[in-house]
């Protein structure tokens, strides 16, 4: 049960978002603007790295929509690859450069200060631009928000698979929007 | 040295925020909403919890400029700093600390909040909506701290900064001086 009374029984985020439907337009339009407007990292990667810190920061609800949703786009209809990522994405069959991302989003869940300068540099000789460095922290540190949020106020979340796969092919087509 | 090319007379959050002011946007419109938005909270306390959870953080931007803003609207600098360094002494009331202590727990985790904090604060009369407002404001910082830190920008070191950056906190609040960017590129 969550610690306070939302009034409604939405699961995870989406209970806090019809509790406070300002703050749900500023989080939405985030999510919206960092996951899903036009970038050289695609879709299911920026959602890869959504689930990979939701993961790390053990926060369900998130990590089952956002992992939901990188299966979508990239192909990965059983959900095997994401479940690699979150097992040891090293190991995973990605790009040097989204392996390069992915441990400087792992760094900046622990901590900003995290971030090396090795991590940042490994980054730049894969490829990845500044934009794609920024983005790659920006999500990270916006998941670390995120994650709290429906932890912190002990949202419940369901454990039904196939309840985040229904909801990934919405957000898939529809973007982040809240309940209602 | 930033991680990444950022304007030089832009330091810390600042430069950020000028990076991609379509990422910007909704992050001032959050933070108005949750800093400055109407609240049985004050200002000053909403800063209080900016300020601890940036300190949890070791983000001395966020600290030094949150610090600021709320030694500003209270007219001292004790609060704060016993808010940071012994909160259980801290001149505020109990209920106060109690959300302090949550936001402390955010800091650290969502999942470090537990029943009996939240018993505490609202058996010191706590509202629903304040300790949700606690609970957003700190993992709002989160966010704030390690995008700070996670891309090393510059920290200036002289206090006049914080300064002049509290006073603008205070008197023009966090939105952008220019209107929201009116292309949406989804």
């Amino acid at each position: 049960m969550a610690h306070i009374d939302l009034k409604n029984d939405f699961p995870g985020i989406r209970g806090l978002m019809a509790f406070d439907p300002d703050a749900a337009d500023a989080l939405n339009g985030l999510a919206n603007v960092l996951l899903r407007r036009e970038s050289t990292l695609s879709k299911g990667d920026r959602e890869m790295i959504a689930t990979f810190v939701s993961s790390q920061n053990d926060c369900l609800f998130c990590q089952s929509v956002h992992g939901a949703v990188s299966s979508y786009h990239l192909d990965d209809s059983d959900g095997i690859l994401i479940q690699q990522v979150k097992n040891d994405f090293t190991k995973a069959p990605l790009s040097s450069k989204m392996k390069a991302l992915l441990h400087i989003a792992g760094s900046v869940q622990k901590s900003g200060k995290a971030v090396s300068s090795q991590q940042i540099d490994d980054a730049k000789s894969a490829g990845a631009s500044d934009q794609e460095i920024h983005d790659t922290v920006l999500i990270a540190a916006a998941f670390c928000m995120f994650n709290r949020y429906v932890d912190g106020l002990n949202t419940w979340a369901p454990t039904d698979q196939s309840i985040y796969k229904e909801r990934a092919e919405g957000i898939s087509a529809n973007g982040y929007t809240k309940p209602g | 040295m930033p991680h990444i090319s950022l304007e030089e007379h832009l330091p810390g959050i600042t430069g950020l925020l000028e990076y991609r002011l379509d990422t910007a946007y909704p992050i001032r419109d959050l933070t108005q909403i949750l800093l400055r938005g109407p609240s049985t909270l004050s200002q000053a306390e909403r800063e209080l919890i900016a300020t601890v959870v940036s300190a949890g953080n070791q983000c001395q931007f966020c600290t030094a400029a949150h610090t600021a803003a709320a030694d500003i609207l209270l007219g001292e600098s004790h609060t704060s700093d016993m808010v940071k360094n012994d909160l259980s002494e801290a001149p505020v009331s109990e209920k106060m600390k109690a959300l302090l202590e949550i936001a402390k727990c955010v800091q650290v985790s969502g999942k470090k909040v537990s029943p009996e904090l939240i018993q505490r604060a609202k058996s010191l009369e706590a509202s629903d909506l304040e300790i949700h407002d606690t609970v957003l404001i700190a993992a709002l910082f989160c966010l704030y701290n390690k995008y700070v830190d996670g891309l090393a920008s510059v920290t200036p070191t002289d206090p006049a900064f914080y300064q002049t950056l509290g006073n603008k906190i205070v008197n023009l609040g966090y939105l952008r001086s220019q209107p929201k960017p009116d292309k949406q590129t989804i």
